[in-house]
């Protein structure tokens, strides 16, 4: 199963402060130690966010707001999407992130949850075409 | 924390820690059962002292002290019978290997997967033994995964134990030309877990869609450890390409859905990145594409493609025919023939059909007479693609199948 870990932002990350260079180079090893063990899908860290915006809907009507936002803690400042096993595995996991303060939030990822036959693609072709023509 | 919640914990613990704390081991011990056993051993003092002592801030470090310490103390047994035995005066000191700090962790995962997947033993040994050393696996879990009793899976990982054991398999990594054929041998295991997965269609299949993220997970650490290696990248892209279109193979009833019936707005374009970004890791290494690219650069083909019709079947039946010099077998030659027929034009597919009709191999096997029957229909040769999709629907134990396989055959009759 995937999962979202969601970084949340601090007063720092939301002044635009980047982190200290023992800081990048520890998140770095991190991100390879999980990339080693297979479990690393994706991740990125985000810009502040007066870089970004929010719209809010209301029926047809839209309404964007520019950034900065406020309340830091509970802005977004980077995300992970990781494979584990078990909710328990992912936990695991972000015990072992190099962060000295702060939170982060595990979300998992919506899947599906079977499988089915498949054929070859090429011989898939073939079986299309054979349901186009009867009509299925 | 309850009794429970550190078990959980443990569970998740072992699942990170197994690999690496049973690589490690072995690097002392020179023989992964034994190097398993010890493992195993951390991992019943951690559930025992856990649960009391809560778990510590580095639980694989703890573990991999505690499973090194064991190990210790049995060549200290080990010695001091040996002693007894051979009642020699002699002092003799036998060397406990100490670990080389400069190896890194990953060298000895390598050695790990290189040792459990050796040609030596039969493919399911292989895979049960990976799927439990590397991917920490409960035989448990390997069984349910592959539809076969926990006692069977127990007595292979046994059994193949045993074999390492007696032949004296060394710990270590195969260099030179014996690389290629080892480490085609740990593809091929990896392969294996991911079909397994990827073909479920029978029995409690809840846990096998897991074996292809098993595979996967299997696949990206193996990337990890070899990256100057264009077959294991080639074999990720394949495995992320085909397991991107996941989502869309299934239909709302659970039937099946093909290829090129499938909402590509279903495909996870993540996993489709991912593998198009390893098949083009695997080609700027250089040297050429072996099977597993060659296979992957057709997925590559479909996933590029926004509409069916948008297919570069030119490029797919070119790959074929790579894949048929490299890797070739009359199931290569038929898919090559669909995608030359796609190409070319029926008149083309059709001439290497033909020379597919006296395959032992294909005799029994529906698709050739329902591939044949197709081009038949397209060249306006009715009577024989009837008898072709006929003899199909009499081929295919797929009840769905054949009465598709029938109607269309009735249908080339009306028109």
């Amino acid at each position: 199963m995937r999962f979202m870990v969601l970084v949340k932002a601090s007063d720092e990350s939301e002044a635009g402060v980047l982190p200290k260079q023992d800081a990048l180079a520890a998140m770095m090893k991190y991100n390879e130690e999980l990339a080693r063990a297979g479990v690393m899908l994706a991740g990125e860290g985000l810009c502040d966010t007066s870089k970004g915006a929010r719209i809010a809907y209301s029926g047809s009507k839209r309404t964007v707001v520019d950034g900065p936002f406020t309340e830091a803690k509970e802005l977004v400042a980077g995300f992970w999407l990781i494979q584990a096993k078990s909710r328990d595995e992912a936990v695991e996991w972000l015990k072992r992130a190099p962060f000295e303060d702060g939170e982060v939030e595990i979300r998992q990822v919506f899947e599906p949850d079977d499988f089915g036959a498949e054929f070859t693609p090429e011989l898939r072709a073939a079986g299309e075409r054979l349901r186009a023509q009867t009509g299925q | 924390m309850t009794a429970s919640d550190t078990h959980r914990v443990i569970d998740a613990v072992w699942r990170i820690e197994s690999a690496r704390l049973i690589a490690g081991v072995a690097r002392l011990v020179r023989d992964i059962g034994l190097a398993e056993e010890l493992a195993q051993d951390a991992l019943v003092a951690a559930l025992e002292q856990w649960p009391e002592s809560g778990v510590p801030d580095n639980p694989g470090a703890w573990l991999m002290t505690i499973a090194k310490r064991r190990a210790i103390d049995l060549f200290r047994r080990n010695r001091t019978l040996e002693r007894k035995r051979e009642e020699v005066g002699r002092d003799q000191e036998i060397a406990v290997p100490q670990p080389d700090p400069h190896e890194e962790i990953g060298d000895d995962l390598l050695r790990l997967v290189f040792t459990a997947c050796h040609p030596i033993l039969p493919a399911p040994a292989r895979v049960a033994l990976t799927l439990r050393m590397v991917g920490g696996l409960t035989t448990e879990e390997i069984a349910r995964a592959f539809l076969v009793p926990e006692s069977t899976v127990a007595q292979r990982i046994v059994r193949a134990k045993r074999t390492l054991a007696e032949a004296k398999v060394p710990f270590e990594v195969p260099a030179g030309p014996e690389l290629v054929t080892r480490l085609a041998s740990v593809l091929e295991v990896i392969y294996l877990v991911f079909n397994e997965g990827y073909a479920a269609t029978a029995g409690d299949n809840w846990l096998r869609p897991a074996l292809c993220e098993d595979a996967l997970r299997l696949g990206r650490i193996l990337a990890e450890l070899t990256p100057r290696e264009s077959e294991v990248l080639g074999l990720v892209a394949l495995m992320e390409i085909q397991a991107s279109r996941t989502r869309a193979r299934i239909g709302p009833g659970g039937e099946p859905v093909l290829l090129l019936d499938q909402e590509r707005g279903r495909w996870d374009q993540l996993l489709i990145r991912r593998g198009l970004a390893a098949l083009e890791r695997a080609d700027a290494l250089g040297g050429g594409r072996g099977p597993y690219a060659l296979q992957a650069s057709i997925a590559a083909c479909h996933a590029r493609a926004r509409t069916p019709e948008a297919t570069d079947w030119v490029r797919i039946a070119a790959l074929y025919e790579a894949l048929a010099r490299t890797a070739g077998s009359p199931i290569v030659e038929l898919n090559r023939a669909v995608a030359l027929g796609m190409a070319f034009g029926p008149a083309v597919g059709l001439e290497l059909v033909d020379q597919l009709t006296g395959e032992p191999s294909l005799r029994t096997y529906h698709l050739l007479p329902s591939v044949r029957g197709d081009l038949l229909v397209k060249l306006g040769r009715g009577e024989e693609a009837r008898a072709e999709f006929e003899r199909a629907a009499s081929l295919t134990r797929n009840t769905r199948e054949r009465d598709l396989l029938l109607r269309r055959a009735a249908d080339v009759v009306s028109s």
